[in-house]
C-alpha cells in the first residue's frame, strides 16, 4: 500500500512539474493575439485601376490601328511577346510579313530582308489603305522589338485631328529638310498623312528613294506636304524612344555622345529628364525587357503614392 | 509523512529534469510550438481593401503616423557604385535612411562602424538605429543591392501594431530555423528590435561575434537571436500568396515566367504591390525607379486609402 502511494504520489510529481514547465513557457511566449488579426479575404480582382471617363472617350473617338514589322522567323522569338503585351490593346492589330501564316500574319508581295523595309513599309501602307482605312482614324508602325503604351498614344493623340495631315514620332535631323521619325521608336500616320502617302505613290510623286524606310517615309512626308508633329508632354520631355529606357534615363559621365542623340531633332537630354511619365515607346526590346516594361506599366506600383507630374493639375 | 512529501519531490525534481532534457534536444522551449501557431505566424499579408474602408479618418492618420520606417543600409566600399545608386534612388522615400559601412569612404557619408566581421556589423547597426529611431517604429535593414519600394512596405505593415514583435520578409528554412533571407530585405517593429537589444547582452544565446568552430550567415544569427526572444520570421505575401520580398532580379523573375507561365507571364510572375528585388544593377535600378515612380498609362487611377508624398529635392520619382 505505502509502495503504491509513494509511486503514486512521485508519478503526480512528475506530472505537475511537467505541467508547471509548459504553462510558464507558454506564458513566456509574449506573442499574444492582441495583435490586429489581418483580414484573409482572398482578392480574386487583378489590376483593380478605375479609369477615368477621358480614356473611355479617347479609346472611342481616338480610333488607332497598330501594324508590326516582322518577319516569320521572329514570329515566336519576338512577335509572340508584342501579342501577349501591347499589341491587344489597339482598336486594330496586324502583323505584316512577307507571308501569310496562322499567327496571323498578312503576307505582303516583298521577301524578307534589311533592304526589303521600305517596300515592306510601302505595301503594308497600301493594304491598310485598301482594306482598313475607315477602321481606325489614326496608323502606327511599329517594330516587333518595340514596346508600345496605346493609352499614352491615345491621349497624345487625342489633341489632334486625325483630318489634318499629321505625322508623328521620334523626330530627327538629318537626310530630310524638315526631318522624318525614326522608325524603330515606332511612329503614327494621321488618316489625311496615310491618304496622302498612298496617293503619293499612285501619282508617282513618291518613290523608292531609300532602302531606310523611315528616311523613306520622311521624304515622301515632306513631299506631301505632311505636317511634323511635336509630340513631347508639357516639359518638353520625349515620349518615343528608339532606344530602352536604360539607354537614357541612366545619370552619365560626360562623353561622346550616342548617334541617337546627336541626330535629334528637340536638343536631347540624358538622365530622368529624358522621358516623360506618359511614355509611347522603347525600342530594341527582348522579349524579357518586353514583359517587364509591360509589369512596370500596368502592374507593379508604390501604393498610395502621389505621382508627381499631374498635367492634369496644371490647368 | 516525510517520505510521502519526498516521493512527490523526487517526482518533481525528475520531471523538471525530464522537461530540460526535451528542451535541450529541441531548440526552443517545450510547448511554445503547435502547428497551428506556427501557421496563424508564418504568412504575412497586407490589410485587405474592405479592412481598409471601414477604417476612420483618425485611424487611417494614426497608422500613418505609425508606419513611418527608418531604414538602415549596410554598405562597404567594394559596393560603392550599388551605395551611391541607392541613396540616389529608394532610400529617399524612406522617412529616415542611414547609412552604416564597414569602413569609411571618402566619396560617401555613412556611420562608420570600423568593423569587417558581418553580424557584429549589423549587431552595431541595429544598436545605432534603437537608440537613433526617435519616434520611428519600423525599420528595415537591407544592402544596396537591394531595390525597395518603401510605400509598399508601409502598405504590408499597415494594420501591424509595431508594439508586436514582428520580423518579416522572404523567409527559408534551415533545419528547425526559419529565418529572413538578408538580400530581399528584413522588416523588424520596435518591438522586435527592443527585444534583440536584450538578447545582446546574453553572450551565451547572442554572441557578439559568433562561435568560431560554427559560424552561421549573419541572416541566421539574428533569426536565432530573435527566436529566443520569442520572435519568429515570417513571409510578407499579398492577397493572393505571391511573395512581396524577392531575392532574385526582376528579369530574372520575368525570364523564369516566360518559361514556366508562358501564357501569363506577368500575372505569374510577380505582385503588382511587390516591395523588394535584389541582385540588379545600378543601371536596372535607375531604369526600375523610373518604373516604379513614373511610367505609367495615362488614364488608370487608382483611389488608395493613404497617399505618400514625393520626396523633396528628388528628379527620378
Amino acid at each position: 500500500m505505502r509502495r503504491f502511494k509513494q509511486n503514486f504520489l512521485f508519478l503526480s510529481g512528475v506530472a505537475v512539474s511537467i505541467f508547471l514547465t509548459i504553462t510558464y513557457s507558454h506564458v513566456q511566449k509574449t506573442r499574444t493575439s492582441s495583435f490586429v488579426r489581418i483580414a484573409r479575404n482572398i482578392s480574386t480582382v487583378k489590376h483593380t485601376a478605375q479609369n477615368r471617363n477621358a480614356t473611355l472617350d479617347s479609346s472611342q473617338k481616338v480610333r488607332v490601328l497598330c501594324w508590326v514589322m516582322t518577319q516569320p522567323q521572329n514570329l515566336q522569338s519576338r512577335t509572340q511577346h508584342v501579342h501577349a503585351t501591347w499589341g491587344k490593346r489597339c482598336d486594330t492589330i496586324l502583323y505584316m510579313t512577307s507571308k501569310n501564316t496562322d499567327f496571323p500574319t498578312i503576307g505582303l508581295n516583298v521577301s524578307e530582308g534589311r533592304n526589303q523595309l521600305y517596300w515592306k513599309t510601302i505595301r503594308a501602307f497600301q493594304y491598310i489603305h485598301k482594306h482598313h482605312l475607315d477602321d481606325a482614324d489614326w496608323f502606327l508602325k511599329a517594330d516587333d522589338d518595340t514596346f508600345v503604351v496605346i493609352e499614352n498614344l491615345r491621349h497624345s493623340l487625342s489633341k489632334h485631328s486625325s483630318e489634318d495631315p499629321l505625322y508623328f514620332g521620334r523626330r530627327f535631323r538629318p537626310f530630310v529638310a524638315q526631318g522624318y521619325m525614326s522608325g524603330g521608336a515606332g511612329y503614327v500616320l494621321s488618316k489625311e498623312a496615310l491618304r496622302r502617302f498612298v496617293k503619293g505613290f499612285a501619282d508617282g510623286l513618291c518613290t523608292h528613294t531609300t532602302e531606310l524606310e523611315d528616311v523613306g517615309m520622311g521624304q515622301c512626308m515632306e513631299k506631301m506636304k505632311v505636317e511634323m508633329g511635336d509630340s513631347r508632354d508639357v516639359f518638353g520631355r520625349q515620349v518615343f524612344h528608339p532606344y530602352p529606357p536604360g539607354n537614357y534615363l541612366v545619370r552619365q559621365l560626360r562623353r561622346q555622345r550616342p548617334w541617337y542623340l546627336i541626330y535629334d531633332h528637340y536638343t536631347p537630354v540624358e538622365g530622368p529628364g529624358c522621358c516623360s511619365d506618359f511614355a509611347i515607346s522603347f525600342h530594341y526590346i527582348n522579349a524579357v525587357e518586353m514583359h517587364t516594361l509591360e509589369y512596370y506599366t500596368y502592374h507593379l506600383r508604390p501604393y498610395g503614392y502621389k505621382y508627381r507630374f499631374n498635367p492634369d493639375e496644371l490647368k | 509523512m516525510m517520505s510521502e512529501g519526498s516521493s512527490f519531490m523526487k517526482g518533481m525534481i525528475f520531471g523538471g529534469i525530464f522537461c530540460l532534457i526535451m528542451s535541450f534536444f529541441e531548440t526552443f522551449n517545450p510547448g511554445t510550438h503547435s502547428e497551428g501557431h506556427n501557421h496563424l505566424h508564418h504568412h504575412l499579408k497586407p490589410v485587405s481593401k474592405d479592412e481598409l474602408q471601414k477604417l476612420s479618418e483618425s485611424q487611417m492618420s494614426e497608422f500613418a503616423m505609425q508606419v513611418r520606417v527608418y531604414c538602415l543600409i549596410m554598405v562597404t566600399p567594394k559596393l560603392l557604385v550599388h551605395w551611391a545608386t541607392a541613396n540616389d534612388t529608394w532610400s529617399k522615400h524612406c522617412d529616415k535612411s542611414v547609412f552604416y559601412t564597414s569602413e569609411a569612404s571618402k566619396a560617401l557619408d555613412a556611420v562608420d562602424l570600423q568593423e569587417q566581421d558581418e553580424w557584429t556589423r549589423l549587431r552595431k547597426a541595429i544598436q545605432h538605429a534603437y537608440e537613433n529611431a526617435g519616434d520611428l517604429h519600423w525599420f528595415f535593414i537591407a544592402r544596396p543591392t537591394t531595390f525597395a519600394i518603401i510605400e509598399n512596405l508601409k502598405y504590408l505593415v499597415l494594420d501591424k501594431d509595431p508594439s508586436q514583435p514582428f520580423y518579416i520578409g522572404h523567409t527559408e528554412k534551415s533545419g528547425e530555423l526559419d529565418y529572413v533571407e538578408y538580400d530581399s530585405g528584413i522588416v523588424l517593429s520596435y518591438e522586435a528590435m527592443r527585444r534583440l537589444m536584450e538578447v545582446f547582452k546574453d553572450e551565451d544565446k547572442c554572441p557578439e561575434r559568433g562561435r568560431a568552430l560554427w559560424k552561421m550567415s549573419e541572416e541566421k544569427q539574428l533569426a536565432t537571436c530573435l527566436k529566443y526572444s520569442g520572435v519568429f520570421a515570417e513571409n510578407g505575401e499579398d492577397a493572393q500568396g505571391k511573395g512581396l520580398f524577392n531575392k532574385k532580379s526582376v528579369s530574372s523573375l520575368i525570364s523564369d515566367s516566360i518559361s514556366q507561365n508562358p501564357g501569363d507571364v506577368v500575372e505569374a510572375c510577380c505582385s503588382d504591390m511587390a516591395i523588394t528585388f535584389a541582385g540588379m544593377s545600378p543601371s536596372q535600378i535607375q531604369v526600375l525607379m523610373y518604373g516604379v515612380y513614373r511610367l505609367r498609362p495615362y488614364g488608370h487611377d487608382f483611389h488608395d486609402s493613404l497617399t505618400f508624398l514625393p520626396p523633396k529635392d528628388s528628379d527620378n520619382d
